[in-house]
């Protein structure tokens, strides 16, 4: 066996096996316990002392009824529905912003795109948390955002945004859109002007040039910022939470209440569990087009 | 019947398909294009070639349209080009990158400027397979250009830019992507493709043997400016400037003197060597003068010729064996170096000379070239 091989897989392998496989199992377990009042909440517990015979009772006493709850309640697969239509809503939202944006950095003076990328990038410079609360002060009804409308005359009345739906899609939307942005300017970056101009020889306007090779080509990276923006926005809990309504149902905001107001860990548990699962699609479809990426680049 | 020749450059009735007229391209200050103007004949092949920075792509791209001239204009076949963008002109372009679509086929980037045009798809399936046949590729219509080699990626450049029949095909630096020996079979071919489909091409290159193997006609350029238009072999034995002398092959410069004498024109160059004897082709002033000679026009001999004007007596100081050829670096008493080349026509065990044997080199009255400095 070659040692300095074995050993080299054995980081990655070791780190995921550490930080995500027992992490998961811990999780999977609680989600198979009944809720207790006892500290820690739940049912039963491991005792190693009583041996073989306590290990075998202690499975025993793990069963599904909580994968079984969560389908008969009709909460939770409506909250899994409105988190996936919220997710890709917002996905398609940043798309449709962060392509442009992306397209003109792109595009610009060389001299400019430094500073261009560092204003992408600058809101990380700021706590998550103090961004989502600004939007609360910007978006509610005496918001700035009211205020200016009221003063350039476009409405009369202070619309509600802030605690329903839209003020998610905002705050979704405004957080994830450099995840979008950064992939693909990362593809339209190494794209060769010749093509561009390869195709207006060969009598595209500039527009179907854009279509047929600036789009195509930059395809990885617009499928990498869409698994960026998706896969964090669907398990999304701070935004819905704080800028949300009562109405606003999304999975991340359902579980934090399963697990800190209820006191049920198994209910959260077996939330979680599930959408783990959910998740396990996109992720293993943007790995895929990431190795792909990766291959042409070669 | 003999075959005439093709020179429609000569012929004052041929109608020429491409006019630069008094053509300026400036960029803010630069002036990469300088009141140029030439005319171009159909199924010409024509190289513009010249140094980095000599206005020789900027030239391609305007009739490409990809830029427009500051002022003046150019005429294709008769109209002006200027305001029709490149997408709608009968004029294609072989890109040095050869910039091929990466994302599709060999076969979809040669189909791709028909599926643009209103081409019927079966005619565009028949043409395609006609352009993968004249480029000999047809193995790999299917593959994309990351799977085939440097060779075949230059040959489907060719093909989808041959593709829509244009008019006129500009090629930028086409064949400097290829190694050497790949360089020199592509040439010949790149000639046979032209003559078969009888389409004009104007090709960009800084490689001067490129220039002068492929083109009917050469225009070297220095500056924005055009120095000298001929056929590779008037370019070659009468160029009209010492920079032109210089830029083509090699040769010999001296600076001298001249003196006319009837036919020729006596050049008093250094002290202690006899002047030079030399056949100008248009008469020239008195004064000073550039003699320039190709190294291949001059004789090297251990013994002093008898049947020459020209007789110099040096040193051999270095030798270049090239295989076919060895150019010797003779020194005269007074410095001068003087390359020297003889065609290697026999195998030898041993050089007939080697370094600091004395030699002479002479060379006749019409081996070299008298221009005015």
């Amino acid at each position: 066996m070659n040692l300095r091989r074995f050993s080299l897989i054995a980081v990655p392998y070791g780190w995921l096996l550490l930080l995500f496989l027992v992490p998961f199992l811990i999780v999977f377990k609680i989600s198979l316990s009944d809720v207790a009042l006892s500290i820690p909440p739940y049912t039963p517990t491991l005792e190693l002392s009583e041996g073989w015979a306590g290990f075998r009772d202690f499975l025993s006493q793990l069963d599904f009824e909580n994968f079984k709850f969560l389908a008969t309640d009709d909460l939770y697969w409506k909250s899994y529905l409105s988190s996936v239509q919220i997710a890709l809503i917002s996905t398609t939202i940043c798309l449709l912003i962060g392509f442009p944006i992306a397209y003109g950095m792109a595009n610009a003076p060389k001299e400019w795109q430094p500073t261009l990328m560092l204003l992408v990038i600058l809101p990380f410079w700021t706590s998550f948390l103090i961004r989502v609360y600004s939007l609360i002060g910007i978006l509610s009804q005496e918001g700035m955002l009211n205020q200016f409308l009221m003063w350039i005359g476009i409405i009369n009345e202070p619309l509600t945004i802030l605690n329903t739906n839209i003020a998610v899609y905002i705050g979704i939307v405004y957080t994830y859109v450099p995840f979008m942005i950064l992939p693909i300017y990362a593809t339209l970056i190494k794209l060769d002007g010749s093509l561009l101009e390869a195709a207006e020889d060969l009598g595209c306007s500039r527009t179907e040039a854009f279509w047929r090779i600036t789009v195509p080509l930059s395809k990885a990276g617009i499928i990498a910022g869409c698994f960026l923006v998706f896969i964090p926005a669907l398990g999304e809990f701070v935004i819905p939470s704080l800028l949300g309504g009562s109405d606003t149902l999304m999975i991340g905001k359902v579980l934090y209440e399963e697990f800190f107001s209820n006191r049920d860990w198994p209910v959260a548990g077996a939330v979680a569990v599930i959408l783990l699962l959910i998740l396990i699609i996109p992720i293993v479809l943007y790995q895929r087009n990431e190795q792909k990426m990766m291959e042409a680049d070669t | 019947m003999p075959q005439t020749a093709f020179e429609p450059w000569n012929d004052p009735a041929a109608k020429p398909l491409i006019q630069f007229r008094n053509v300026s391209k400036r960029f803010g200050d630069f002036t990469a294009i300088d009141d140029l103007s030439i005319d171009i004949f159909e199924r010409e092949f024509f190289a513009l070639l010249g140094p980095s920075g000599c206005g020789k792509t900027t030239m391609m791209r305007m009739l490409a349209g990809f830029e427009t001239p500051t002022s003046g204009t150019i005429m294709l076949d008769g109209q002006d080009i200027s305001p029709i963008p490149p997408n709608k002109r009968s004029v294609n372009m072989m890109f040095q990158s050869y910039a091929l679509f990466p994302h599709l086929t060999v076969y979809e980037n040669i189909a791709f400027g028909l599926r643009r045009s209103k081409m019927p798809k079966d005619e565009i399936d028949a043409r395609v397979k006609q352009m993968l046949k004249l480029v000999q590729i047809e193995k790999f219509g299917a593959r994309k250009p990351e799977q085939i080699s440097g060779g075949q990626r230059q040959r489907v450049a060719l093909a989808r830019a041959l593709a829509k029949g244009p008019k006129l095909l500009l090629l930028d630096e086409p064949l400097s992507a290829l190694d050497k020996k790949l360089r020199q079979d592509t040439q010949f071919e790149l000639m046979d493709i032209q003559e078969k489909t009888g389409t004009t091409f104007v090709v960009v290159t800084h490689d001067q043997e490129e220039a002068m193997t492929v083109a009917s006609r050469v225009a070297v350029m220095d500056h924005g400016k055009l120095k000298q238009v001929d056929t590779p072999d008037r370019i070659y034995e009468a160029p009209n400037s010492t920079y032109v002398a210089d830029f083509i092959g090699d040769v010999n410069i001296i600076e001298g003197y001249a003196t006319n004498q009837g036919d020729t024109v006596s050049i008093a160059w250094s002290e202690g060597n006899s002047p030079i004897i030399g056949t100008p082709s248009k008469p020239i002033a008195d004064g000073k003068v550039s003699f320039a000679i190709r190294p291949e026009k001059i004789a090297i001999s251990a013994e002093r010729p008898t049947d020459r004007n020209n007789i110099v007596h040096g040193k051999v100081l270095d030798i270049a064996y090239l295989g076919n050829l060895s150019t010797y670096h003779v020194a005269l008493p007074d410095g001068t170096i003087i390359k020297a080349q003889t065609a290697n026509s026999r195998r030898r065990s041993s050089r007939p000379f080697t370094w600091d044997d004395e030699v002479w080199l002479s060379w006749t009255d019409t081996a070299g070239i008298v221009l005015e400095s």
